[in-house]
Formats: structure tokens, C-alpha cells, sequence
């Protein structure tokens, strides 16, 4: 069912964004675009040139992005698209988001690209590896990490048909392509990528090919039969398909690119320790800022390239016992 | 359109709207009467002036005028004018920020028919209106959009990023009225932070047209105001100064910045009654049937 080799080709996120942007766009002649003077770098640009009237770039305020694009939103009859780096539409504007977006479940659909680490270069000011946490902290919104660029064509468009609030990550990075073109999405399931038995591992974004790469390191390496989880939107997350695997395997480990604090790993260990309590290692981001660096340079300084995942992965386990 | 109401008939109007939205304030023991007593006037110039194309008994209407109260704290003399106009029933301010009432604490638009924006959070409501305006153009829609502030909340960067960003995409019929009672909730705005003065340059400086009402409580200044706004609204974005008094109306609060937010107690709220030129009687008829404070 899916397609993820270890020489997988990549997809380029951004560029499915702002081309699904079109589409939605010439089928819905109401659709709204609102961005933040960062439109070529986030692709909706490309929403502009073809629908200029629909199109707003309010420059550099984004508290106002997030304004106009609820005030454009308020009556519901419409979809409203808002795009930023993810540091400056979540970090700059959440409490507008809160307030309006969140408070009133408007159709305004947050896609945020330059999340993580692996934004590399610019350093820690513009390195979020908070905004799960801060999204999902928001009563309404919901969270959605695409692991690649097919899948995240399917899930612009469950969100442009869904009446309410969403956040979805994208990166700066291109991703290896995982799911097949015809991958289908529905909000809160989760996909089963490898089955396995020793242990879970859940992961999203970028760390879903990582932690392929990682599963097939534990098997050759030592024997670990791990099984490996893509639950796609971190809320609402698939509970049942959690609780199933952790029942099998008995422990679950997550990856992000994210802050360990409040993201994936936490969203995942609130549903054990109420349905199914199993050991829980949560890897991603520490507490702690990011640096400058290649994306691939900062991945390894954090220990979240496969072969450290795999490793960190093992040595976790072997404590357990 | 109906016939607009007399000066005279527009300053019962804002009485009978003081007194009600005072009553609710003390019968939900917090509040914010300052703020409320301060905008009545110009709130009644809108709504009962005839520059608010709305229809309670349909309140969504695609085409009916936006009014995005900013300052949300001044809900209860807004809940009152919506009351005044029939959205609800008027015994409903009496259950102002109690659990399970749908007047909340600061104005909610999932909860209250005939509000715009959810606020409450200060600065916020410019921008809200904006993106209502930049809807109407790409829609072709006639609507107008106001947005009520306060002066405190000028001090929001976010309500300037607005007013710039209104230069740039100039919808038609944007409004901005700005409360000028000159206090926040600390003490007298230009002892907290004097720098939102002068308003009106700061607006005309963003691309708006500005306007100075000397005593936002004179309904022949509010009027001629608010026609002009209409007009030049049809060019460019419109900002109206009120100047007004915080309290206004009640003599022991007006001017007061102790009054921002909070409620009378008994013995205040009856000499407020009693400044508002309300019977003893009906004080006391209204005490005897809602007060469970007693």
C-alpha cells in the first residue's frame, strides 16, 4: 500500500500546495488566499497570479493575516486559506488565531511551511519546533502533519471541504514520497506502514521515511521487529489504531521534528496512559532552540537520522528489560 | 428605510439604554460601565440613526451592514441596543454573565445573534473589519463595515497593521469609530501611554479620511458625522473621533477611571438610577424583582 524505499524519490510539498492552491481555486470561485509577504516562498503566490482579486498580501503583520483572513471567514461562506512560515503565523498571531479562528471554528486553513529543524540556515528564530504543541492546545483546531507530498495533496482537499479550523505543517524540505498517488486521507486515521511485533513506532512529517529507515536498521541490525505508524493528523488522532499496537507490541516509541514537549509524543502517551498504559520514549526536539546548520547537519546533531533513531531506538529498549 | 427619530427621540432612546444596561451590570455584579456608558450615544446615532441596515429577525442577512464592536468589553451597552432593535428579548440583559446565558462577559458571536466578531481581546477588531470589507469587494456586495474601538486599544500594534493594510487594498465602506473617553483600565490614557495622540493624523497618515466629533454626546455632531463617513466611505476608508466621556450620563462615574470595570453596589447603582432620571419607584420595582442580592 505504500511506496517508501530507502532511495524513495522526493517531494516537493510547497509546490503541491500552491498548485492544489489553483485547483481549489478555479473550482470554487470564493476560495480566499491570504499570506504574509512570504508568497513565493510558500507557493501561494501562485493562487495570485491566477485569482489576483482573491489574493491578499497584507506584508508583514501577521496578527492581521490571521484578521482579515477570519473577517473574510466569519460568515462561513467561504473557505479561507492562510499561509506563513509556521514561527510567525502560529508563534506571532496564535492568540488571533485562538480568538477567532479557534473560538468560532471558522473555515480558515492555517498551512504554515518552515517548520522544524531542518529550515537549517536561518537558524533558531525561524526553527518551530513548537507549533504542534501550540495548535493543538486550541479548542476547535485540528492538526495535520503530511509525511509527504501525495498525502498532502489528498489532505488539502479533505480540508478545503470541511467546514472548520485546521492547522496543517508543511516544511521547507522537500520529503521522499511514502504513499501512492491514490493514497486516500480521512481525518483521524491513521495508516499502518510496517507491521511488526517488538515495538511501535509512531512518527509524522519527515520521520515517517526516518523511521522506516530505522525499522529496516532494527530488523537487519538486531533482530527487532518494529512496527511503524503514520497516524497523519495528531488531532484528532486514531486512538483505537494506537491502543491496537501498543496491545501487540506492548511498547511505543514517537518521532518528530518537533519539541518533545506538547507535540506528537504527548498527544500519543495522553491516549496510553488512559486506554492501554505501555513505555513510552518520545524522541524529537529537547528543550532547547535549534541553530544554524544544514537541515541534514541539524537532523544528526539532534539524533534523528535513521541510523541514530535506530540506535537510540535499541538502547531504549534494552534498558526496559 | 424607516423614519430616523428626532434628537430628542434619540436621547430617550440612549437614556432608557443606560438605564438598562446599568441594570444589567449590577445584576451581574461585574462589568464594565465606563466603556459601555461612554460609546451609548454614539451606538444609538448608528443603529437607531439609520446607518445600520440590519434585521433581527433575520440576522445573518448576506447584505445587512457589519458592526464589529473592537472594544468588547462594552458588551452590555451593546447587548442593550441589540435588545432596543429586537434581536432578543429585552429580560435577557438580566442574565448578562451568568452561566448559560448567552450575553457573554465580552461580546460572542457564537452565542449572540447580531454580533459580528467575537472580542474581548483588545485591537483586534480593526483588522476583523477589514477582512469583512475586503469580502464585500470580492463578493460585489454593498454592505457597510464599522468598527467601534477604544482609544486604550490603539495602543494594539495590530490595529495600525490594519489601518496601513486598508491604505493598500482601500475597500469601500470601511469605518472606524474610535471612543475617545481619553481612560483605560489603569488610568487616563494619556497618563498611561499618551503616544495614540494625535489620532486623526495617525489615520489620515495610513491613507484614511478623518473626522473629529467634539462631544460624542450630541447627537447633531454624531449624525453629521456619521453622514459624512458614509459618503467619503464611498472613496476611502473613513475614521471618526469621538471625543465622549467615560461614565457619561452618571455623575459619580463619569471621568472616573475607578469606573472602568466594575459593577455599582446597591446603594451606587440607585443614585446612578436616580442620575438617569429614573422613578423611585421603578427603582424599587425593578430591586423587589430582580435583585436576589437584596
Amino acid at each position: 500500500m505504500f511506496l517508501y524505499t530507502k532511495d524513495a524519490p522526493k517531494g516537493d510539498l510547497r509546490k503541491v500546495y500552491g498548485e492544489t492552491l489553483v485547483e481549489l481555486g478555479k473550482k470554487d470561485p470564493k476560495l480566499c488566499v491570504v499570506d504574509g509577504d512570504l508568497s513565493t516562498s510558500t507557493k501561494t503566490a501562485m493562487f495570485g497570479r491566477e485569482f489576483p482579486e482573491r489574493f491578499f498580501n497584507v506584508g508583514i503583520d501577521e496578527q492581521n493575516l490571521v484578521g482579515v483572513a477570519s473577517g473574510l471567514a466569519y460568515d462561513k461562506d467561504r473557505t479561507v486559506f492562510a499561509s506563513s512560515f509556521s514561527m510567525f503565523l502560529t508563534g506571532r498571531a496564535w492568540e488571533i488565531i485562538r480568538q477567532h479562528v479557534g473560538y468560532n471554528d471558522l473555515p480558515v486553513k492555517l498551512v504554515a511551511t518552515h517548520t522544524g529543524i531542518t529550515v537549517g540556515p536561518d537558524g533558531a528564530s525561524h526553527q518551530m519546533n513548537e507549533d504542534i504543541a501550540i495548535m493543538r492546545a486550541i479548542p476547535n483546531m485540528r492538526v495535520v502533519v503530511p509525511a509527504d507530498s501525495n498525502i498532502l495533496k489528498k489532505i488539502l482537499y479533505k480540508v478545503y471541504e470541511h467546514p472548520g479550523a485546521f492547522y496543517v505543517r508543511l516544511t521547507r524540505e522537500k520529503f521522499p514520497i511514502v504513499y501512492p498517488e491514490n493514497v486516500e486521507f480521512e481525518l483521524g486515521k491513521g495508516f499502518v506502514l510496517r507491521e511488526g511485533k517488538d515495538l511501535t513506532i509512531v512518527a509524522i512529517g519527515l520521520m515517517v521515511s526516518h523511521a522506516l529507515d530505522a525499522a529496516t536498521i532494527l530488523k537487519e541490525k538486531y533482530g527487532v521487529e518494529a512496527e511503524v505508524i503514520d497516524p497523519v493528523s495528531v488531532k484528532p488522532i486514531d486512538e483505537p489504531l494506537l491502543v491496537e499496537s501498543a496491545k501487540k507490541t506492548g511498547k511505543v516509541v514517537t518521532i518528530e521534528e518537533h519539541s518533545v514537549i506538547g507535540g506528537l509524543g504527548d498527544a500519543v502517551a495522553s491516549v496510553l496512559a488512559e486506554r492501554y498504559p505501555v513505555p513510552v520514549k518520545k524522541i524529537g526536539i529537547p528543550d532547547t532552540y535549534g541553530e544554524s546548520g544544514t537541515a541534514q547537519e541539524l537532523l544528526r546533531k539532534f539524533g534523528l537520522m535513521p541510523d541514530q533513531l535506530a540506535e537510540r531506538i535499541y538502547d531504549w529498549l534494552k534498558g526496559l528489560k | 428605510m424607516e423614519k430616523r427619530p428626532s434628537v430628542d427621540e434619540l436621547r430617550e432612546i440612549a437614556r432608557r439604554a443606560r438605564i438598562e444596561t446599568l441594570k444589567a451590570i449590577y445584576l451581574a455584579g461585574s462589568g464594565h460601565p465606563g466603556g459601555s456608558l461612554s460609546i451609548m450615544d454614539i451606538l444609538v446615532a448608528l443603529y437607531f440613526g439609520g446607518f445600520v441596515n440590519v434585521d433581527p429577525k433575520n440576522p445573518y442577512k448576506p447584505d445587512r451592514d457589519r458592526v464589529v464592536l473592537s472594544k468588547g468589553h462594552a458588551a452590555p451597552a451593546f447587548y442593550t441596543i441589540l435588545a432596543f432593535k429586537g434581536f432578543f428579548d429585552r429580560e435577557l440583559l438580566y442574565t448578562l454573565r451568568k452561566l448559560g446565558s448567552p450575553l457573554q462577559g465580552h461580546v460572542s458571536r457564537k452565542h449572540t445573534p447580531g454580533v459580528e466578531a467575537s472580542t474581548g481581546s483588545l485591537g483586534q477588531g480593526l483588522s476583523i473589519a477589514l477582512g469583512m470589507a475586503l469580502k464585500a469587494k470580492v463578493d460585489g456586495a454593498n454592505y457597510r463595515t464599522y468598527a467601534l474601538l477604544s482609544d486604550g486599544e490603539l495602543q494594539e500594534g495590530m490595529t495600525w497593521e490594519a489601518a496601513m493594510t486598508a491604505k493598500h487594498y482601500r475597500p469601500k465602506r470601511l469605518i472606524a469609530i474610535v471612543d475617545n473617553n481619553n481612560i483605560q483600565l489603569d488610568d487616563f490614557v494619556h497618563r498611561v501611554n499618551s503616544g495614540i495622540y494625535p489620532i486623526e493624523e495617525k489615520f489620515e497618515a495610513c491613507g484614511w479620511h478623518a473626522i473629529t466629533v467634539e462631544d460624542g454626546h450630541d447627537f447633531n455632531q454624531l449624525l453629521e458625522a456619521l453622514e459624512e463617513a458614509v459618503k467619503v466611505s464611498e472613496e476611502k476608508p473613513v475614521a471618526v473621533r469621538a471625543i465622549t466621556v467615560k461614565g457619561k450620563g452618571v455623575k459619580f462615574m463619569e471621568n472616573n477611571p475607578a469606573w472602568h470595570g466594575k459593577a455599582p453596589d446597591r446603594e451606587k447603582f440607585i443614585e446612578a438610577m436616580k442620575d438617569l432620571g429614573v422613578s423611585d419607584e421603578e427603582i424599587e420595582e425593578f430591586l423587589n424583582k430582580y435583585d436576589r442580592k437584596g
